[in-house]
C-alpha cells in the first residue's frame, strides 16, 4: 500500500501526522490541558476551583470547618449520598435519569428495619432484601422504558411518590424505628475508622499502583511503535498522589481518623470507574449515551444496557439508604426524603457528569458529593435555617448545571462533543 | 454502450450473486426480478431514481429485508441472508448513509465499538495498533485516532464508518451514498478510499446519486428502474444514455431542461 507523502517517516505510529502538535514533555501536557479547558473539556477542574473557593469562604467564617474532626464527620455524611450519586451517575451515561434514588433509599431503611429489628431477620439477609427490592425496581423501570416507551423521567416520578408511599406503609403508625446501637452495622455507620497504619498503608497503594500500571501500559504502548508516557512524569505522579493522600491520612489522623463508610464509598468508586472506562460493558453505555442508533447497529444489547443502568442505579441507591440508616441508627419517615434525591443528581453533575448523555465518570460522584457536603456541612457550622441552606444548594446545583451547559456548547463549536 | 443482459467478462465466478430476486412490501413490489453480480476487486455502482429499488436491493444483501422470491449464491453456494448478523458472518459488510457513528468516543472506541478486544480487560493498545494499520493500508488522514469523532470532518468520518466495516475482513462492502454531504476535496477523498478498498480485492457496490462521482469510481453501472433492472453500462457510458436509463424515456426532464439551455444559448448568439 502507499504511504501518505505528509507521514513523517520513523515517527512513531500516532505522531506521524504532521498537523499534529507536539504535547510531549511537561510543557506540553500543561499547553494540551489549556486547549482542553478552553475548547470546553473542562473534566474536573469546576469543581477543584469550587471546592478552594468553598473551603476559603467557610473556613474565614468559621475557622472549625477545616478542623479534622469536621471532616471526620463530613466524610461519613458524603458516604451514603456518595454511593447514592454514584448510580445516578450510571443512568446519566446512558442518558436517563432516576428522580426516585430518593424514596428507593427511604424504603431500603425502611425495610432494613422491619425486616431485621421487627421480624427478627438476620441483618444481612434484610440488607440483601432491601438491595434485591432496588434491583427490582430498577429492572421495572428498565422494562417500562424499553417495551412500552415511557421516559424514565416519568417512570421515576411515579416511583418517587409510589415508593415514598410504600416506606411510610411498611413503617406504619409509629413512623421510625431504632436500630439497636451495639450491632456492627450502625457501629460501621457511625464509629468505625481505620486504624493509623492501616490508613497510611492504603494511602501509599495507588501511588504505586498508578506507577506500575502506568510503566507497563509505556512499555507495551513503545513495543507497539506507540506514543509513551516517559517514565519520570510517571514517577512524579505517582510521588505527587502519594504526598497528597498520605498527608490527607496524616491530618484525619490528627482526630478518628479515616472511616471504613468511606473506604466502602471510595472502593465501589474506583471499581464503578474500571467497569466505565476499561470494560466493553462500559464503553457501550457511553456508545448508547452518546448515539443510542449507532450503538445499536453496532450489535450492542441496548436494551440491557438500560437495564444494567437503572438495576445499577437503584440497587446503589438502596445501599446508600440502608448505610444512612446505619449512620442515623434509625429507619424513619424522614429517611431518603427532602434533599436525598437532588444531592445524588447535583453531586454527580456537579462532579462533572452531563446531564445529556454520554460522557462522565465514576469519580465525579466522589467529587460532587464532597462539594455537596462541604457546603451544607459549613453552613450547619455557620447555624443557617435549612431555609437558607436549600436556596444556597440550589444556586449552586444552578451554577453546576449551566457550566455543563455551556461546556458542552463550548465543546460543539470546538468539535469535541 | 449498453450491455444489457450480458455477464461481465471475468472467468471467475462472482463473489455475490442475486437471481430473480423480488421483493413486495404489501400490494407494491418495490423489486420485481432482480439480477446482480458482484466481483472481488470491482466498483459496482447501483443507480436508480428515487423509489427505484436501490435501498431495499441493499438491505436485502445487508440482511435487514429477507427477500420474497428469488436467490442470492455467495461464493457459489446458495444462502439465505436471514438478519444483519448473518450477512456479516458471511463477509457482507455495510456502511449506512447516516454514518452511525458516536460522536463522544474517539476513533478507536467506533471503529472497534461491538467487537472490542478483551472485553472484561479492554486491550487499547492491540486495538490502537489495529486502528493505525486499517487507516494507513487504506491512506487515511487522520490526525490523532484518540480524538472524538465530533472533531473530525465528513469525509474524516467516513472514512471511519469504512475502516471500521473493513475491520471484520469483509469480503463485499455497501456503501449507501458514501459522498452524500461531502464537500468537493472530502468527495475525491472518499471516491480515493473506495478505490483503494476495491485494490485490496473486495466487491463494492456503492448507490449514488451524482452520476459524476458514479463514472470516476465505478467499474460498472448497474440502472434499476421502478424496481426492476433496466440495463448495464460501463463507466464510458453517456450521461444522456444513462438519465434515459434512469429515468425510462428519451424524453425527460433532464433531456428537456438540457433543450431548453441550447435554445435559449441559441437565442442569443444568433
Amino acid at each position: 500500500m502507499t504511504t501518505a507523502s505528509d507521514r513523517n517517516p520513523g515517527a512513531l505510529l500516532d505522531r506521524s501526522d504532521e498537523r499534529l502538535k507536539d504535547r510531549s514533555g511537561a510543557k506540553g501536557a500543561i499547553r494540551g490541558f489549556l486547549d482542553r479547558v478552553r475548547s470546553g473539556d473542562l473534566g474536573s477542574l469546576p469543581v477543584v476551583v469550587g471546592l478552594v473557593l468553598i473551603c476559603t469562604i467557610f473556613q474565614t467564617l468559621n475557622p472549625v470547618f477545616l478542623s479534622p474532626n469536621n471532616l471526620v464527620n463530613l466524610l461519613f455524611d458524603c458516604s451514603t449520598v456518595g454511593i447514592i450519586s454514584l448510580g445516578i451517575v450510571c443512568v446519566l451515561m446512558v442518558g436517563e435519569i432516576d428522580l426516585s434514588v430518593g424514596s428507593v433509599s427511604g424504603l431500603a431503611s425502611a425495610l432494613l428495619g422491619v425486616l431485621w429489628v421487627q421480624w427478627g431477620w438476620p441483618v444481612a439477609l434484610a440488607m440483601l432484601a432491601a438491595m434485591g427490592v432496588g434491583f427490582v425496581t430498577g429492572c421495572v423501570y428498565a422494562l417500562l422504558l424499553n417495551r412500552l416507551g415511557m421516559p424514565s423521567f416519568v417512570s421515576t416520578l411515579a416511583g418517587l411518590l409510589a415508593f415514598l408511599g410504600l416506606q411510610l406503609y411498611i413503617l406504619g403508625p409509629t413512623g421510625s424505628i431504632n436500630l439497636p446501637y451495639d450491632s456492627p452495622l450502625v457501629n460501621f455507620g457511625q464509629l468505625l475508622v481505620m486504624p493509623h497504619w492501616v490508613s497510611h498503608a492504603l494511602a501509599v497503594v495507588p501511588g504505586v499502583l498508578a506507577l506500575a500500571l502506568g510503566y507497563r501500559k509505556a512499555q507495551r504502548r513503545q513495543a507497539a511503535g506507540l506514543s509513551s508516557r516517559s517514565l519520570g512524569g510517571l514517577l512524579l505522579q505517582a510521588v505527587a498522589i502519594t504526598v497528597a493522600l498520605e498527608l490527607v491520612a496524616y491530618y484525619l489522623n490528627l482526630s478518628r481518623g479515616v472511616p471504613w463508610m468511606f473506604a466502602l464509598f471510595v472502593g465501589l468508586v474506583v471499581a464503578m470507574n474500571y467497569a466505565l472506562k476499561r470494560t466493553q460493558w462500559g464503553r457501550s453505555m457511553t456508545a448508547v449515551g452518546g448515539n443510542r442508533e449507532a450503538a445499536r447497529r453496532a450489535g450492542i444489547n441496548v436494551r440491557l444496557i438500560y437495564a444494567s443502568a437503572f438495576a445499577l442505579c437503584a440497587t446503589l441507591a438502596a445501599t446508600g439508604g440502608l448505610l444512612s440508616a446505619a449512620r442515623l441508627a434509625t429507619a424513619s419517615q424522614q429517611a431518603g426524603t427532602g434533599d436525598v434525591n437532588l444531592n445524588a443528581i447535583a453531586a454527580a453533575v456537579i462532579g462533572g457528569t452531563s446531564l445529556f448523555g454520554g460522557r462522565g465518570s465514576a469519580y465525579s460522584a466522589l467529587l460532587g458529593i464532597i462539594v455537596i457536603q462541604s457546603i451544607a456541612s459549613g453552613l450547619t457550622l455557620l447555624d443557617l435555617s435549612s431555609s437558607l441552606r436549600y436556596m444556597i444548594t440550589g444556586c449552586v446545583l444552578a451554577i453546576a448545571v449551566i457550566v455543563d451547559s455551556l461546556a458542552r456548547r463550548s465543546r460543539v463549536s470546538h468539535g469535541r462533543a | 454502450m449498453a450491455i444489457p443482459d450480458a455477464p461481465p467478462t471475468t472467468s471467475r465466478p462472482p463473489v455475490l450473486s442475486l437471481r430473480g430476486i423480488s421483493k413486495n412490501f404489501g400490494a407494491v413490489s418495490a423489486l420485481t426480478d432482480v439480477d446482480l453480480d458482484i466481483n472481488a476487486g470491482e466498483i459496482v455502482a447501483l443507480v436508480g431514481d428515487n423509489g427505484a429499488g436501490k435501498s431495499t436491493l441493499v438491505k436485502i444483501l445487508a440482511g435487514a429485508h429477507m427477500p420474497s422470491s428469488g436467490s442470492i449464491t455467495f461464493d457459489g453456494q446458495p444462502v439465505t441472508l436471514a438478519n444483519p448478523a448473518a450477512a456479516l458472518k458471511l463477509g457482507i459488510a455495510t456502511v449506512f448513509q447516516d454514518l452511525a457513528l458516536c460522536e463522544n468516543l474517539d476513533v478507536v472506541a467506533n471503529i472497534f465499538l461491538g467487537r472490542e478486544l478483551h472485553p472484561l480487560r479492554l486491550d487499547e493498545v492491540s486495538m490502537e495498533v489495529r486502528a493505525w494499520t486499517l487507516l494507513n493500508e487504506l491512506s487515511a488522514r487522520i490526525p490523532s485516532v484518540r480524538e472524538p469523532v465530533a472533531s473530525l470532518s465528513g469525509g474524516q468520518r467516513q472514512t471511519v464508518a469504512i475502516a471500521r466495516s473493513l475491520l471484520m475482513e469483509p469480503r463485499v462492502i455497501l456503501l449507501d451514498e458514501p459522498t452524500a454531504a461531502l464537500g468537493v476535496a472530502q468527495t475525491a477523498e472518499v471516491l480515493n478510499l473506495i478505490e483503494r478498498v476495491r485494490d485490496r480485492g473486495l466487491g463494492v457496490v456503492m448507490i449514488s446519486h451524482n452520476m459524476e462521482d458514479v463514472r470516476a469510481v465505478a467499474d460498472r453501472i448497474v440502472v434499476l428502474r421502478l424496481g426492476r433492472n433496466n440495463g448495464i453500462f460501463l463507466p464510458g457510458a453517456s450521461n444522456q444514455e444513462l438519465v434515459t436509463a434512469i429515468t425510462g424515456a428519451d424524453d425527460n426532464a433532464v433531456s428537456r431542461r438540457g433543450r431548453r439551455t441550447a435554445e435559449k444559448a441559441q437565442g442569443e448568439q444568433p
